[in-house]
C-alpha cells in the first residue's frame, strides 16, 4: 500500500513528543530530546533514532543504546524441528539441563546477538528440552523471550496506557487508584466534551490529565488545589495539543470560602488591552530610566578613563547590562503576577455560577471536607464521584450526605478485576490478582430543599414495607 | 436536553429521568399536556415538569421524588430491555480500554437495545461517529427512534443487516470496533476491514469461554496484537449503623470503689458505622477481551 505522506504525519514521532516506552508489561513515560539517554528496564537508550519512524514501532536495542527499527516478524520459530514429550515424569530438575553458563550467555549478548538468537542457543544447548511437552516448550521460549528480547516499543499516549503505568510504576503517586477505578470514575461522572468540571486531586495530574482526554479541548477543568501551587505533572505525560490547556484552570482552595461569602477580593487589571498599554508605558520609562544612568556612568567612566584598562570599562557596561537585566526581570515577574491575578479573577467568575457539571475527588486529603465544599458548586442534577484508598472515609460522607441532603443515588463501591489466560486447552485465569483498587463514592445533586433537614427517604437499612404516606416538607 | 449535552431546565419533548427511589428510576417522554402515572401519584408534565429545573423536587398525592437530566448511566438503569444489556461497570472499562474521546469513530454489533450505544456517543460527541449494526430489524428501529428522541441522531447511523456476513458498512475509519454478538470470530475480519489502516483498538464481550477461545483465536490469525482477556466486577457496600452489644462478665474483682457501677454492663453496647455486602452480587456479566490492531 503506497504511503500517503501527509496522512501519516499525524501518526509519526516527532522531537518534542511525550511517549511511552513498553515491553511486555512494563511502560515508562519519557519526552523524545535530541541526544538525552533515558534508563529504561536497567539500559540505557538514545530516542533520536526513534524520530520521523511510525508510533507503534517495536526497536530493537543495540549496544550503545541506539533505536533500531525492527523489521522481522519470527521468521524462524525456535521451536520448528524440535520434537516434544508427553509429559514430566522422567525430567529431573537438578540445575544442569543448560550447558550454557552465565558467562556464555553474557559473551553471547555482548557479540551483539540478537535476543531471538540466543534464545535459539539456549533451546540447542539445553540437554532435556526434547523431553518436555510442547506446552512446556512454549512456556520456556516465552519466558526466555522476556528475560532476553532486547526491543521497545514506542506508544503514543493515552489515559490507558498511563493509567496501567502509573499503577504498575508508581502506585503510592496516584493513591493506589488502579486503572478500572480510574475508569469507573470517568463514566460516573459523566466527563464529556463540553462541560465544566471540578478536579480536586493528588494524583500527580493522572486524573486530571484522564479528564481533560475525555473532554477534546472543549469545555473547561477547574482544578481546585491545596497549598500553593496545583501540581499536575502528569498531565504533560498526554502530550495534549495547545489549545487543551487553554481549557484548564486552577484555583487554590484557600479562597473558596470567600468566594462563596462573596468576599473574594479579584481586582486585577483584567482587560488584557490596559495590560499591554500598561507594559508599554513600562518599557519607555525602563528606556528612560537607563538613559540617564547611562550619562552618569558615562562620565566617571571618561575620568577613569586614562587610569583603567579597556576591561575596566567593559565592566561598567557589563554592569550597565546588569542593571537592565534585573529591570526586566522585574518587569516579568511583575507580568506575571498580573497575569495570574487575571487569571483567578477568571476562574473565579466561572465558579461563582455555581453552576459546574460535574466534581472528581481523588486525593490523599479526608475526602468529607472536601466534597461538602466543593459540591456547592454544582448546579443541581449534576453527578459527583469521590474516590478513597480506603472505606472508612467514604463512609462518613455517605452518612454526611444523607443527613445536609442534596444528593441521590448515593453508591459506594468498589471493582473487582481479573485477567486471563486463553490458550487452546490452557485457559484459565491467572495466578496473581490485584488485591484492591479503591473505593469510589459517587451520587447525583438535586435541588436543595430548605424548608427542613432532609430526613431522607431512601434510607441506608432495608426500605420499611410501607412508604410514607406525608409529604416531608415542612 | 440531549445525552451529549446538559441543560438546566425541562422542556417539551425532552427525556427525563424520573428517580423515584434507589434502585427505581423511570424515563419519561415529557409531552405539554400529558400525565404519567408512578408509586407516588400522577404527575402533570405541564405544570410539574416543563419549565422547572432539572433536580427539582417534583410533590405528588402520595410522596415526592427528583426529576434528573438523563445521562447514559442513568439511561442503562432505566431504559426499557429489548435484550440482555451491559451495565455501567463494563460500559466504564470497556470505554477506556477501547481509548475513547471526542472525536473517535466507532463501529459496534450488535446494538441491542442502546445501552453501551448511548455511553459510547456521550464519549466521541461531538465530532466522533458510531456506526451500530443491528441485524434484527424492530430493534433497529426502536433504537433508530431513541437516538432521535435522545437528541444524538447526527452522530450515529444505525445499518440493519448481519456483521458476520456484511460487515459494518464502512471501510477503513474505524478508530475501534465493539463486538456483543454470539459468534464474534466471525465478525473479526470484517472488524478488520473497518478500521483504520494505521490500527485501532477492538473489544469483543462474551458470555462463554468457549467464545473468548474462539475470539482470541481469530483475533491470533488476522494478526491482531495485546491481545487480553479481563473481566470487571462491581461489589456495592451497603452502609449501615450497627449497634454490637458488649458481653457481661460480671463485676471485675480487681476493680476498687471508684469504678462506676452507674454504667451496667448489661446496657452497654458500641455503636459504629459500617458497611456489608449484599447477600448476593452478580458474580459474572461477560469477559471483555481486548485486542490492537497493528498498522497495515
Amino acid at each position: 500500500m503506497a504511503d500517503n505522506g501527509d496522512d501519516d504525519n499525524q501518526y509519526r514521532i516527532k522531537e518534542g513528543d511525550y511517549v511511552v516506552l513498553k515491553r511486555g508489561e512494563i511502560f515508562k513515560a519519557v519526552q523524545i530530546q535530541p541526544r538525552k539517554k533515558v534508563i529504561f528496564e536497567k539500559q540505557w537508550i538514545f530516542l533520536d533514532n526513534a524520530v520521523g519512524q511510525l508510533y507503534s514501532t517495536t526497536f530493537e536495542i543495540l549496544s550503545g543504546g541506539n533505536l533500531k527499527p525492527n523489521e522481522l516478524k519470527d521468521s524462524a520459530s525456535p521451536l520448528d524441528a524440535v520434537e516434544a514429550g508427553t509429559d514430566n515424569r522422567n525430567i529431573v530438575d537438578d540445575g544442569k539441563s543448560q550447558k550454557l553458563t552465565r558467562d556464555d550467555i553474557e559473551a553471547l549478548k555482548e557479540k551483539g546477538l540478537k535476543g531471538q538468537d540466543i534464545i535459539k542457543k539456549l533451546v540447542d544447548n539445553h540437554a532435556t528440552f526434547g523431553d518436555k511437552t510442547e506446552y512446556s516448550q512454549v512456556k520456556y521460549i516465552k519466558k526466555k523471550k522476556k528475560k532476553y528480547e532486547n526491543t521497545v516499543m514506542i506508544l503514543k499516549p493515552s489515559c490507558r496506557i498511563l493509567a496501567m503505568m502509573y499503577h504498575g510504576r508508581e502506585p503510592g503517586k496516584i493513591c493506589h487508584l488502579r486503572y478500572d477505578t480510574l475508569a469507573q470514575m470517568l463514566t460516573l461522572a459523566n466527563i464529556h466534551a463540553g462541560s465544566k468540571v471540578l478536579v480536586f486531586e493528588t494524583c500527580a495530574g493522572l486524573v486530571l490529565g484522564s479528564i481533560m482526554e475525555r473532554m477534546g479541548g472543549y469545555g473547561s477543568v477547574i482544578q481546585m488545589y491545596p497549598g500553593g501551587g496545583p501540581v499536575r505533572a502528569g498531565v504533560e505525560s498526554f502530550g495534549f495539543p495547545a489549545h487543551f490547556h487553554d481549557t484548564l484552570h486552577e484555583f487554590p482552595i484557600c479562597h473558596v470560602n470567600a468566594l462563596l461569602a462573596g468576599t473574594l477580593d479579584t481586582s486585577a487589571k483584567d482587560p488584557t488591552a490596559e495590560n499591554t498599554h500598561e507594559k508599554q508605558l513600562n518599557l519607555a520609562a525602563e528606556k528612560e530610566q537607563n538613559q540617564p544612568e547611562a550619562e552618569e556612568q558615562g562620565t566617571p567612566e571618561e575620568e577613569s578613563m586614562e587610569t583603567n584598562t579597556g576591561d575596566d570599562a567593559g565592566q561598567d557596561v557589563e554592569k550597565m547590562e546588569k542593571d537592565k537585566l534585573k529591570e526586566a526581570k522585574a518587569q516579568v515577574k511583575k507580568l506575571r503576577l498580573e497575569e495570574k491575578q487575571r487569571r483567578l479573577a477568571a476562574t473565579a467568575a466561572l465558579l461563582k455560577g455555581r453552576n459546574a457539571d460535574g466534581l472528581v475527588i481523588a486525593s490523599r486529603f479526608h475526602p468529607c471536607p472536601v466534597l461538602l465544599g466543593l459540591l456547592k458548586f454544582l448546579s443541581p442534577s449534576r453527578p459527583f464521584v469521590v474516590y478513597s484508598q480506603y472505606i472508612e472515609p467514604l463512609i462518613e460522607c455517605f452518612k454526611k450526605l444523607r443527613e445536609c441532603g442534596g444528593t441521590v443515588n448515593l453508591r459506594l463501591t468498589d471493582t473487582w478485576m481479573r485477567h486471563y489466560q486463553v490458550l487452546p486447552d490452557r485457559t484459565h485465569p491467572l495466578l496473581l490478582m490485584s488485591g484492591g483498587g479503591g473505593y469510589l463514592l459517587s451520587g447525583t445533586t438535586v435541588a436543595t430543599d430548605h424548608s427542613k433537614p432532609a430526613g431522607s427517604k431512601q434510607a441506608e437499612e432495608p426500605a420499611p414495607k410501607r412508604q410514607k404516606l406525608e409529604d416531608t416538607e415542612g | 436536553m440531549s445525552f451529549v449535552e446538559y441543560s438546566d431546565f425541562i422542556q417539551d419533548g425532552d427525556v427525563a429521568i424520573l428517580y423515584l427511589s434507589h434502585n427505581n428510576v423511570m424515563p419519561v417522554k415529557v409531552q405539554q399536556g400529558a400525565q404519567t402515572q408512578t408509586r407516588y401519584g400522577v404527575i402533570r408534565h405541564s405544570t410539574d415538569l416543563i419549565g422547572q429545573r432539572y433536580g427539582s423536587k417534583v410533590t405528588c398525592s402520595k410522596g415526592w421524588f427528583h426529576v434528573l437530566h438523563p445521562t447514559p448511566e442513568l439511561w442503562t438503569v432505566a431504559l426499557p430491555h429489548r435484550t440482555q444489556i451491559l451495565y455501567t461497570t463494563d460500559i466504564a472499562f470497556i470505554t477506556m480500554m477501547l481509548e475513547l474521546k471526542p472525536g473517535s469513530i466507532v463501529c459496534e454489533s450488535g446494538t441491542g437495545s442502546g445501552s453501551l450505544s448511548h455511553a459510547i456517543l456521550r464519549t466521541i460527541a461531538p465530532t466522533g461517529h458510531l456506526h451500530t449494526v443491528e441485524f434484527h430489524q424492530q430493534r433497529a428501529e426502536k433504537v433508530a427512534e431513541e437516538f432521535k428522541e435522545h437528541r444524538v441522531d447526527h452522530l450515529v447511523t444505525v445499518r440493519n443487516q448481519d456483521v458476520c456476513k456484511d460487515g459494518f458498512g464502512v471501510t477503513g475509519v474505524a478508530d475501534a470496533v465493539f463486538l456483543d454478538i454470539p459468534s464474534p470470530w466471525d465478525a473479526v475480519g470484517h472488524a478488520k476491514v473497518a478500521m483504520k489502516k494505521h490500527g485501532g483498538r477492538l473489544c469483543s464481550f462474551s458470555p462463554c469461554i468457549e467464545q473468548v477461545q474462539k475470539t482470541c483465536e481469530a483475533l491470533q490469525d488476522q494478526g491482531f496484537e495485546d491481545i487480553s482477556t479481563t473481566e470487571v466486577l462491581l461489589r456495592e457496600h451497603d452502609v449501615r449503623t450497627v449497634s454490637l452489644p458488649l458481653p457481661d462478665f460480671g463485676p471485675d474483682p480487681e476493680t476498687t470503689e471508684e469504678a462506676t457501677p452507674a454504667a451496667a454492663p448489661n446496657h452497654a453496647s458500641i455503636t459504629l458505622k459500617t458497611t456489608t455486602l449484599p447477600r448476593e452480587m452478580p458474580g459474572h456479566t461477560g469477559y471483555l477481551t481486548f485486542a490492537t490492531k497493528p498498522r497495515t
